[in-house]
Order: structure tokens, then C-alpha cells, then sequence
């Protein structure tokens, strides 16, 4: 019923924006999202979204690839079959791993990268074919909507939120219930 | 937030909004091509069909059909695949360690860098590639389990190495690439209008909607793969001077190899960015966002690259003279090259690697698009000759004086390299076609920083200067009145205080610009007023474009633009004050 009811405030401005939720949040107003055309920067502690932990899942993969380069490169050209060149020692992995630390460090590479794009791709929901559900067309040209729901914000009426929001400098207000 | 001074040069010229940005950048993709496009395309296509041609001929035939000799074993292959991956180096580097020193020049470049970069390491790879000669038995250079036993490739050989620098280089700068593309994809969605335009750039765009938590994950994904891209780019180049530098040919086994290729790749590279985009910026109008000063940063890397570049031909030329070793004394970098056969070969890169980019000291050479252009691309073809030299200067004197040859390129050898060129040409004239070129949504970040309306202080546009949002506060933070700081609870009180509070410091005005008309005009149809913002004017009494247009700088706007919220600064008054104007005169007439 009214706890289905969503706020969409659009600011023609990224500041203009920030300030806003800054005051709103001081009200004790929830954001529950912004869509903006581009990053805006000091948004996230604002609005109460957590840094993102992609940069740690990246060093585990790396991680994951350096072990498997190293296992890799062991078994294949020391333990299986293990090389005569010139006849120099080649049953030691300590003595060969010089000559294999281009494809270790590629190995590593390789994993970090592609396994952080597929991690990042599948948690923000961008996959081939997905549909978008940004509010406005324009918020990836040149407006910044801020997403108020109700229910996250029961202690205010609808029109307590919509004055609120009327004093943040804002240039247009949607308010749509969703089923 | 940055805070840039403005003495710096704008990155962005022209007064331009948010909105001005996406319009720039999505006109040629909205727009018809040209006719020169079409021209220009139908020109390489055919070349490329020509190079493709030559490819399967040499496949079929195999590799004798290359001018290859016993003693010039390597020679145009080899050539033309260093030459494609060095091109390949400056893309990255644009976007991952300009990103990493948050050198924000890179943003209107870094695009038509990468994707310059990608299509030129596809052409680096079929050299590797028709080079096998068998090219079905390919997949025998990967480690997987095979028929033979278990004979694994040689991790040992830097040519192994060099198939994993490269397909790693190439697979992480794609995702990289397109990684950024995607929210720009998706600004041309929403701006498209054809059924299948549509279609296909929210097929491209991945669904993305712009949310703060995808920006913030977006940002961080960014960093991390500029982080991890910077050391590829110096492995890579690094692993192709292998080749050569683990080798016992004589002017191969240098140690000064690995950074010396590094630095003639970034150097071919931004040659190769210039060529490519000096003419981007004029045929697509993008004056605005590739500047002169930007043509002068380009230049002064290349400057740097070309300088460690002429070092190390210094210093490769010294040491080899110095060594005493008489086989050292024809090679790539020796009098006896100099005064040799390949005479022209040696003196060509001299020419083209020293002495003409030489002339970018000057100033006004570097800050000059036309020079700048010819400078890029006696580059691009002074790093070429820097390859051949290497390879088939350096064996065309073998040990054995009986075994001295000359390397004579057949059609096919030709055919395939120009071939290359052709199909690189209609890659990227495809990119330019239906990709947004520049950074679009990047460019939006820097433009209140870099932008030429918040360096001159005329920021009318684009929301507000940033000076003005504190000064704002400021006032706002004075004035508060005891009553406004109560917790209002409803909207009926939020109005009366809003009435109480102010009415008096208007009312000068409004006898200035005379009171609210019967006949209420629509004030919405102002550029950037809305109903917000209306409703206060409302409150306050004003109502009609002839009040608005009756504004004067000298009252005091400030008050006013405070007043009708954050959204709004003195300039913007006088814009609609202008607007507004206009409206009554078109309504007179």
C-alpha cells in the first residue's frame, strides 16, 4: 500500500545532489539509491554504502593464479617431463623457476583480471541482456536521481518526505508505487 | 572534492554542460557517416581483402613464399610483429598508468587509445600465428594433454612466453576496454531512437542502470585493472625483446633490450595515437575535448620515449664499438651498418627516430596539430625501420662471410603487412562509427575542474561552480532564523516560515520588478526551471516573464538565487532573466 511508494527526486547537478542527501540523511531520511551519468565521488559514506570489497577479491585470485602457474609450471617441465637443455639441471624446481617467472607472472595476471571482471559483472548485474532500470532515460546523460522509498523511511509521511525533498534543490519530483 | 587551480589550462574548451558532452560525442554515432567515411572504408576494405588474400596464399603454400633465406631467417614477419604490439603499448598505457598518476588529460584520449590498441595487438597476433606456417596445429603451443606422450611446450622459450604476454596484454586490455564502454553504451541507449539501434546498444550496455553501488564498484574495478595492466604493459614488450635478447646473434644478446623496447613501443605508440587522432578530432568536431594542450602532453611523452630510445641506440653503438668483437661491428648499430649495404635502412632510423622528432623540442613544433601529425607519423615509420634494422641488419652478416646475404621482400611479404594495415584501418573506422570515441561519462567528472567554465568563473551551465555552493551554505548557515530551526512538520508550516522569513527582503524587489501579473505565465519552459523552482518564485510573487525580465545584476540576486535552493546561482537568474526577454519580445511580434 503507501509503504510501496517511491520518490524518485532528479537534481541537474552532482553537488547539488550530494548536498541534499548530506541534509537528508541529518533528517533521518534513508537514500536507498542514486543514479547518476557518472561516478560521483564522496556520495557513497553519504548515502551509506559500504566500499566495495572487488580490490580483495582480486588479490585472492591473483592469488589463485600464482599457485596454480607455480604447480603448473612444476609438474609440466620438472616432475612429467623434464627438459635436456645443454644438459643443465633440470630436475630442480628452484634452480629452473627463473626462466618460468614470465608465465607465473602472467598466470597471475590472467587470473586476477578476468576472474575480478566475471566477479564484478555478476555482482553489479550488468550480463548480456539484462534489462536497465534506471528511472529516467536522462540519468545517464546529464540528471542524478535520488531513490527515497517509504518503507525504508516509515517515521515520515509521504508529503513530510516530498517538502523535504522540495528544500534540496531539485528539479523535478516522480512518485510512483510500485506493485 | 579536487580542486584544480585555474591557471591550468581548461582540458574541456567551449562553456560545455553535461549534457553538451553526450550530445559531442554521440552526434557520429547517430548521425549519417560521411562520404569520406564510406570511402575511406571501402579503400581499406579492399587492402585488407588483399592482406587476407596473401595470408591464405602463404598458408597454403607455406612460409617460402616469404623472401626468406638461409641466413635471413626472420626478417618482414617478425618485423611488422614487434612494430603491431609496440603500436599496441600506448593505449594501456594511456588508461592504466595516466589513471594510476590520476592524470586527467587522459580521459578525452584514452578511449580510440585502447581501442587503437586492441586492433593493433589482433594484428601483432596473425604474425605469431601464419608463422607456425600450420597454423591448424596451433593449439600445440598451449599446455594441455596431448597425443605425444607428455611432451608440454617449452616453458623455457621466451617465444611460449611471449604467446602468454600476449594473449594475456590483448584478453586484459579488452575487458578493460569495454569495462569502460558500458556506461557509455548505455547513455546511447537511452538516447537512441531506432528499434535496432536500441536493441543493440542495450544488448552492448549490459543493463546497466548507473547506481551508485555499480559507479562505486565500477571505480574500484578500474583501479584495480589499471594496477594490474601497468606491470603488463612493461612485461609484455619486455618478453618481445626476449626474442631477441636470449638469442646469441650478435646486436641481439643486449641486456639494455627489455627497457629499451618498453620505451620504443610507448614511443611508436603515441605515434600511432596521434596519427590516428588528429584526424578523429577534426572529422568528428571533437576540437573542443582534444586540445592543443593535449597534443603537446602526447608530445612530450613522446619526447621522453624518443629520448631513451636515442640512448640506447647511443649507447648500443658505443658498447658494440667498444667490445673490440669484429661481428659486433655490422650490426643494426655500427659504422659498418652506417656505410653498409643497408645503409639507407640505418640512416632512415636515424632520420625519422632522432633527428625529425627532435624538432618537438620546440614548442611551437609540439604544440602545432599539423607538425605534430607529420612528426607522428615519420615515427611510425621510423619505429618500423627500428625493427627491420634490428632483425635483418643484424643477421644479414653472418659468422661465415660466404653465408653474407640481402633480404628482398616478395609480394607476398608486402602484401601481407600492408594487408594488415587495411584491416586495422577498418577496425578502427568501425570503432569511430559505432562506439562513443571519447570517454563520454569520464569527461563528465573532470568538467567541473578542468572545464572552461569553472576555470574562467563563468559557470552558468552545468549546475554550479563549486565556489558558489559554499558561499551559499554559508549564507544559509547565517541566516538561519530560530524559528526555521524548529523540525518543521508540515508542509502548510515549511510554507509559512518560508513566507515569514523572507517576504520582507523580497519586497524591494518586487516593487522593482512589479507585482505578480493575473495572467500567470508558464515559467517551467525556462532552460533548467522546474516546478520546484517555480513554486517558490510563485510564493514569493513572481509569476510573469516580464517580472523575471525586469531582474538587474544590480539588486541583490543573491538573496533570491539562496532562496529558490541550491540548484540555482545569480548567473542563472540573469539567464532566464535574458530568456525570458526573448519570450516577450517573440510574444509582441
Amino acid at each position: 500500500m503507501e509503504s510501496n511508494v517511491v520518490f524518485y527526486a532528479m537534481y541537474n547537478d552532482d553537488d547539488v545532489l550530494k548536498d541534499g542527501a548530506k541534509k537528508l540523511v541529518a533528517k533521518g531520511i534513508k537514500v536507498a539509491d542514486v543514479f547518476s551519468p557518472f561516478p560521483i565521488h564522496g556520495l557513497d559514506p553519504i548515502i551509506g554504502i559500504k566500499e566495495t570489497r572487488l580490490g580483495i577479491m582480486s588479490f585472492l585470485y591473483g592469488l589463485t593464479g600464482l599457485a596454480v602457474a607455480l604447480i603448473g609450471t612444476k609438474y609440466f617441465m620438472i616432475d612429467d617431463w623434464a627438459m635436456n637443455i645443454g644438459g643443465k639441471p633440470s630436475f630442480s624446481f628452484l634452480e629452473n623457476m627463473l626462466a618460468f617467472i614470465p608465465i607465473i607472472f602472467e598466470i597471475t595476471v590472467l587470473f586476477a583480471a578476468h576472474a575480478l571482471a566475471i566477479t564484478y559483472f555478476l555482482s553489479n548485474k550488468t550480463i548480456p541482456g539484462m534489462v536497465a532500470n534506471n528511472p529516467d532515460p536522462r540519468t545517464t546523460d546529464d540528471k542524478f536521481v535520488m531513490e527515497l522509498k517509504l518503507s525504508e523511511n516509515t517515521q515520515f509521511s509521504d508529503q513530510e518526505i516530498e517538502s523535504m525533498l522540495m528544500d534540496t534543490g531539485i528539479i523535478e519530483l516522480d512518485q510512483k508505487t510500485i506493485k | 572534492m579536487h580542486k584544480e587551480a585555474t591557471i591550468r589550462k581548461p582540458l574541456v574548451l567551449g562553456h560545455k554542460t553535461f549534457h553538451d558532452v553526450t550530445e559531442d560525442v554521440c552526434r557520429p554515432i547517430e548521425s549519417k557517416a560521411p562520404r569520406t567515411w564510406y570511402i575511406l572504408f571501402a579503400f581499406s576494405a579492399i587492402i585488407g581483402l588483399y592482406g587476407i588474400g596473401c595470408i591464405l596464399y602463404l598458408i597454403g603454400t607455406g612460409i617460402g613464399a616469404w623472401g626468406l633465406n638461409k641466413t635471413i631467417n626472420w626478417a618482414w614477419d617478425i618485423t611488422n610483429f614487434v612494430w603491431w604490439v609496440g603500436i599496441g603499448h600506448a593505449g594501456t598505457l594511456i588508461s592504466a598508468v595516466l589513471l594510476l598518476f590520476r592524470q586527467k588529460w587522459r580521459m578525452a584520449i584514452n578511449r580510440s587509445a585502447e581501442a587503437m590498441t586492441i586492433f593493433a595487438v589482433f594484428m601483432a597476433g596473425l604474425f605469431p600465428l601464419i608463422h607456425m606456417g600450420r597454423i591448424w596445429v596451433g593449439y600445440w603451443v598451449l599446455p594441455i594433454p596431448n597425443q605425444f606422450g607428455s611432451l608440454w611446450p617449452n616453458f623455457n622459450s621466451p617465444l611460449l612466453w611471449d604467446v602468454f604476454a600476449i594473449s594475456t596484454y590483448l584478453s586484459v586490455s579488452i575487458v578493460f576496454w569495454y569495462i569502460g564502454l558500458i556506461p557509455d553504451f548505455a547513455t546511447i541507449r537511452d538516447r537512441v531512437k531506432k528499434p535496432l539501434q536500441k536493441k543493440m546498444y542495450s544488448l552492448l550496455s549490459f543493463g546497466w542502470s548507473g547506481r551508485a553501488k555499480q559507479w562505486s564498484r565500477f571505480e574500484m574495478v578500474s583501479l584495480v585493472l589499471a594496477g594490474l595492466a601497468t606491470p603488463l604493459v612493461f612485461s609484455v614488450h619486455s618478453i618481445v625483446s626476449f626474442d631477441f635478447a636470449t638469442s646469441l646473434v650478435p646486436g641481439w644478446h643486449s641486456t639494455i633490450f627489455p627497457p629499451y623496447f618498453v620505451a620504443g613501443a610507448v614511443f611508436s605508440g603515441f605515434a600511432m595515437v596521434l596519427t590516428l587522432l588528429l584526424v578523429i578530432r577534426k572529422a568528428y568536431k571533437l576540437e573542443a575535448y582534444i586540445t592543443r594542450k593535449h597534443v603537446e602532453y602526447m608530445n612530450i611523452v613522446m619526447m621522453v620515449t624518443g629520448g631513451i630510445v636515442a640512448v640506447a641506440y647511443v649507447s648500443e653503438f658505443f658498447i658494440g664499438r667498444y667490445s673490440g668483437v669484429e661481428y659486433e661491428s655490422y650490426v643494426y648499430m655500427s659504422w659498418g651498418a652506417a656505410t653498409g649495404k643497408y645503409w639507407w635502412a640505418f640512416w632512415a632510423l636515424i632520420v625519422c627516430n632522432i633527428a625529425i622528432p627532435a624538432m618537438l623540442w620546440f614548442k611551437k613544433v609540439r604544440t602545432s596539430f599539423f607538425w605534430s601529425w607529420v612528426i607522428a607519423i615519420v615515427v611510425n615509420i621510423g619505429m618500423w625501420f627500428e625493427r627491420f634494422d634490428i632483425i635483418v641488419l643484424d643477421l644479414h652478416h653472418g659468422y661465415l662471410p660466404s653465408a653474407w646475404m640481402m633480404f628482398y621482400p616478395t609480394h607476398i611479404d608486402i602484401g601481407v603487412f600492408v594487408g594488415t594495415i587495411g584491416l586495422f584501418m577498418v577496425f578502427f573506422l568501425l570503432f569511430t562509427r559505432y562506439f562513443p570515441v571519447l570517454a563520454l561519462n569520464e569527461i563528465k567528472t573532470i568538467l567541473k575542474t578542468s572545464g572552461e567554465s569553472y576555470k574562467d568563473g563563468k559557470a552558468t551551465n552545468a549546475g554550479y561552480a563549486v565556489e558558489d555552493q559554499h558561499l551559499a551554505e554559508k549564507d544559509m548557515l547565517k541566516n538561519q532564523s530560530p524559528s526555521a530551526k524548529k523540525k518543521p512538520t508540515s508542509k502548510e508550516e515549511i510554507k509559512s516560515t518560508a513566507k515569514g522569513g523572507d517576504d520582507n527582503s523580497f519586497s524591494t524587489l518586487i516593487e522593482v520588478i512589479g507585482v505578480a501579473t493575473e495572467q500567470k505565465d508558464d515559467l517551467k519552459e525556462l532552460n533548467g526551471l522546474g516546478p520546484a523552482i517555480e513554486k517558490k518564485l510563485n510564493e514569493i510573487g513572481i509569476n510573469s516573464y516580464k517580472q523575471l525580465s525586469k531582474l538587474e545584476e544590480n539588486q541583490n540576486l543573491n538573496v533570491l538565487a539562496k532562496h529558490l535552493g541550491a540548484s540555482v546561482s545569480v548567473d542563472k537568474l540573469l539567464d532566464w532573466k535574458k530568456e525570458a526577454a526573448e519570450k516577450l519580445t517573440n510574444d509582441n511580434n
